[in-house]
């Protein structure tokens, strides 16, 4: 009994071990991030991935894939560019109209029984599409309040640090400890028993579905209020980034176990990890596939970890 | 048939007794063309413990999903309470106190045994429920299964099955706001060793003594001997006897499940063993399970028989074999009786799904051993490919479709004829079959029986796991399983219905003990 518990929780620890792995060379190699700026710089595009890879863990979590979450994030980052921006209701009412219509694929998955991968993977060329259509080429401006929103110095701790946490603790009570959350993980955990007993797994679906688009949506104002101004292909990276943070912060692609203050420091961890390859002079062109190798290792570890685990 | 339905007429009410909790009549449901339920009648009074027995697919499980509300029955009436009943879903289901233990359990491995509470109880919300769940999961366990050592917060991921079962046993009988009045268990000690098992079948008297009703499902009949007040024995979606509480004995719930077939048995159309010296030493020799106990032998064109309740390691057995043959180079091919899952290629025409396995082997050398994925890829004799899929589609009778269309325009039955082709198609001595006849009409069922006598008799050996009985007649020997392990052989003049159910629930409570 004791052996499981020890190896609950050094799983739920190993995402916070690899942030402190990549953390401690940064660190070490350049004193002079250690201190609210420095912080402030390495972790300043680390709030909108957190989010990007909260939309992703709602869909994992129902046993999932969104392969569109950085089309639409960036479509998101348009709409406040050039809607949002000119005539805010129209933008309003675009990207309300965005969250149900995912909401509304999600019940269209389950209820047709489609894979959740082919449809999201042709609706990532929707929201491109989309996105070309509205800002053919970079541009447009953000809202003078989104700007001034994310440029807030926050005081004592740097912003991205204070967001991220505020998100994880908000998230972790809405999911992981509310009655609502705990039914919503069921969907994923057995869904079969979910619907015997009488519980609408269409409704479950939709609902997860709708929690991603919003988180979507947060993530690309957030991003649109660092950069300032937006393009169609800004942030098609985050579809396979917010996949790695969730999985790296102890989410299972299947069984509908998920972790979301693990995979919020999965996308620091990512994020740092960029920055840090920048500070030894690192191509990005390498910079992907170092983020890859963190992968692998963590990765590995969690199976050893579990190997241990079945052998006993 | 027996005039067993009379038995289940109802007695005359004493008058001014309450009406019944929970009465089905006339329940009647259909899945595609095979009728799960017929003309079920069930009437459950507050208190009473009432067993249900019989052999797998009898519709125990179907009945019980009735009572959930999880399916809906296609004929019939349902009244709680004295009250007709028409939009009956888990939800009413739960309302009107029905709670059920699954067999397969219905926990979601991803929460805790506290959050586990929150499905079955949607009542449970608010900022402490989480205290209140874990408070009342205790509380259940402690009165249930006293000393079961867990605290409410561990994940049911990292639980131990006998743990899961009890957290799903405990579980059905918390009230939140909803009363229990009636809790099915639905095998419940499949996985309780027997000091649990037994705390089960004490609590379920106390718990009637407090007017909860309990049905009891279970293979283990001496558990239905102890506890039920009442056993209702089904057969063929059929409730074929009633035996009250003075009449329940072991042997009386296994005479009641056999009784129809004996009715009209099949004549056992008994054959030759292959060729005279098959006697003498047997061909093939395994030993299986753990510590390699089971020893199974099989000779040259014997057909040699599975037999056992569902699950019992039959399936693990053949595999197990599967393996051994292969790695001993013997030339073997599996007939899978889960077509969609094990047997067939979805998106392969007729001819295809047919001819794979004799791509395989050792094609025209009949004396070299079959060689499995040379290195070197040789080129596929088209002509006599097609050759061998007309002279089988003719032979095993599949109709309904050209070879060359797809696998799944065929109906079940004949995509299982594909399958048996697959494998008389091959060069295969020794032909594995896992419940090959799974969901086949007669008629195809007795093409294929006439089909398999005759290849045994060319020297084939057929190994045979089937959940039908009357399917033994077939074999020459049988091999009867429980948990596991090899409990009986039976010889075919001795391998009739009685002899294979007193077999397969013969060590019930040892294999409980």
């Amino acid at each position: 009994m004791n052996w499981t518990l020890d190896r609950a929780t050094l799983r739920a620890l190993l995402p916070a071990f690899s942030l402190v792995a990549v953390l401690a060379p940064i660190f070490f190699l350049q004193p002079a991030t250690f201190s609210y700026f420095g912080i402030g710089l390495l972790l300043n595009l680390a709030v909108p991935l957190v989010l990007a890879t909260l939309a992703q863990l709602a869909i994992i979590t129902a046993n999932d894939l969104d392969l569109s979450i950085g089309p639409f994030v960036s479509l998101v980052a348009c709409i406040g560019a050039t809607l949002l921006a000119d005539r805010p209701l129209v933008g309003i009412a675009a990207l309300a109209g965005c969250v149900l219509l995912y909401a509304a694929v999600g019940a269209l998955v389950e209820y047709r029984q489609i894979p959740s991968i082919v449809v999201t993977l042709g609706l990532s060329f929707v929201w491109n599409g989309l996105a070309v259509l509205l800002l053919p080429t970079p541009g447009g401006a953000s809202p003078a309040w989104l700007t001034s929103v994310m440029g807030y110095q926050t005081p004592f701790v740097a912003a991205p640090i204070l967001w991220s946490t505020v998100i994880a603790v908000l998230v972790h009570l809405l999911l992981m400890r509310s009655s609502f959350g705990v039914r919503l993980r069921g969907t994923g955990g057995n869904p079969r028993a979910m619907r015997r007993f009488g519980w609408s797994l269409v409704r479950g679906k939709a609902l997860l579905y709708g929690i991603a688009a919003l988180f979507g949506v947060l993530s690309g104002l957030c991003l649109l209020g660092l950069t300032t101004s937006a393009d169609a292909n800004l942030a098609l990276r985050y579809t396979l980034l917010s996949i790695a943070a969730v999985i790296l912060g102890g989410g299972e692609f299947i069984g509908g176990r998920v972790s979301v203050i693990g995979a919020v420091l999965g996308a620091t961890t990512l994020t740092l990890a960029a920055s840090f390859l920048a500070f030894l002079n690192v191509s990005p062109d390498w910079q992907v596939g170092m983020q890859g190798a963190i992968l692998i290792v963590v990765l590995s570890l969690r199976v050893l970890l579990q190997r241990r685990g079945g052998q006993r | 048939m027996v005039d067993a339905h009379a038995l289940g007429k109802p007695q005359p009410l004493p008058s001014g007794a309450p009406p019944a909790l929970i009465a089905l009549e006339g329940i009647g449901k259909t899945f595609g063309r095979v009728k799960a339920l017929a003309d079920v009648r069930l009437e459950i009074r507050s208190g009473e413990c009432v067993g249900i027995a019989g052999h797998n697919g009898a519709g125990k499980s179907t009945l019980m999903a009735v009572l959930t509300g999880v399916f809906r029955a296609d004929e019939g009436t349902m009244a709680i309470e004295g009250r007709q009943v028409s939009d009956f879903d888990p939800n009413a289901a739960r309302a009107a106190g029905v709670r059920c233990v699954f067999q397969e359990l219905s926990l979601c491995a991803n929460l805790s045994v506290a959050e586990n509470m929150s499905i079955l109880h949607p009542a449970l919300r608010g900022h402490d429920w989480r205290r209140r769940a874990t408070r009342l999961m205790l509380e259940q366990l402690d009165a249930i299964f006293p000393g079961h050592g867990l605290k409410g917060h561990e994940l049911i991921a990292d639980l131990t099955l006998t743990q899961r079962q009890m957290v799903e046993i405990a579980r059905a009988f918390t009230v939140v706001s909803d009363p229990v009045k009636l809790v099915i268990l639905d095998e419940p000690t499949s996985s309780l060793d027997a000091h649990t098992a037994a705390q089960l079948l004490a609590f379920v008297a106390k718990a009637g003594e407090r007017g909860i009703a309990t049905i009891l499902i279970s293979h283990m009949l001496g558990e239905i001997v102890q506890a039920a007040h009442r056993v209702h024995v089904m057969r063929d979606g059929r409730v074929a006897a009633v035996l009250p509480r003075e009449a329940i004995s072991h042997d009386a719930i296994v005479a009641a499940m056999g009784q129809e077939l004996d009715a009209h048995a099949v004549p056992a159309t008994r054959r030759e063993p292959g060729n005279g010296d098959a006697r003498a030493t047997p061909a093939y020799q395994w030993r299986l399970g753990p510590d390699a106990r089971a020893r199974i032998d099989a000779s040259r064109g014997e057909i040699i028989g599975f037999a056992g309740l569902a699950g019992q390691g039959q399936s693990e057995a053949l595999l197990a074999i599967y393996e051994a043959a292969t790695k001993a180079r013997e030339r073997v091919a599996f007939v899978a009786g889960d077509r969609p899952r094990d047997g067939v290629f979805p998106l392969w025409s007729i001819a295809q799904n047919l001819d794979i396995r004799w791509l395989l082997g050792g094609r025209g050398k009949p004396n070299t051993s079959a060689r499995p994925f040379g290195l070197i890829p040789r080129v596929i004799d088209r002509r006599a490919a097609s050759a061998l899929t007309n002279t089988w589609t003719e032979r095993i009778g599949i109709r309904g479709a050209s070879s060359a269309a797809g696998i799944l325009s065929l109906s079940g039955g004949n995509q299982q004829k594909v399958l048996f082709a697959r494998a008389l198609a091959s060069d295969a001595q020794l032909i594995l079959m896992d419940d090959p006849t799974r969901g086949v009409d007669i008629g195809t069922k007795r093409e294929l029986y006439r089909l398999i006598r005759e290849e045994a008799a060319r020297g084939r050996t057929f190994i045979w796991y089937t959940t039908e009985n009357d399917e033994f007649a077939h074999c020459d020997r049988t091999y009867v399983f429980r948990a596991g392990r090899v409990t009986r052989l039976l010889h075919a003049h001795e391998c009739n219905e009685q002899s294979l159910l007193a077999a397969s629930f013969a060590d019930t409570e040892e294999a409980a003990a």
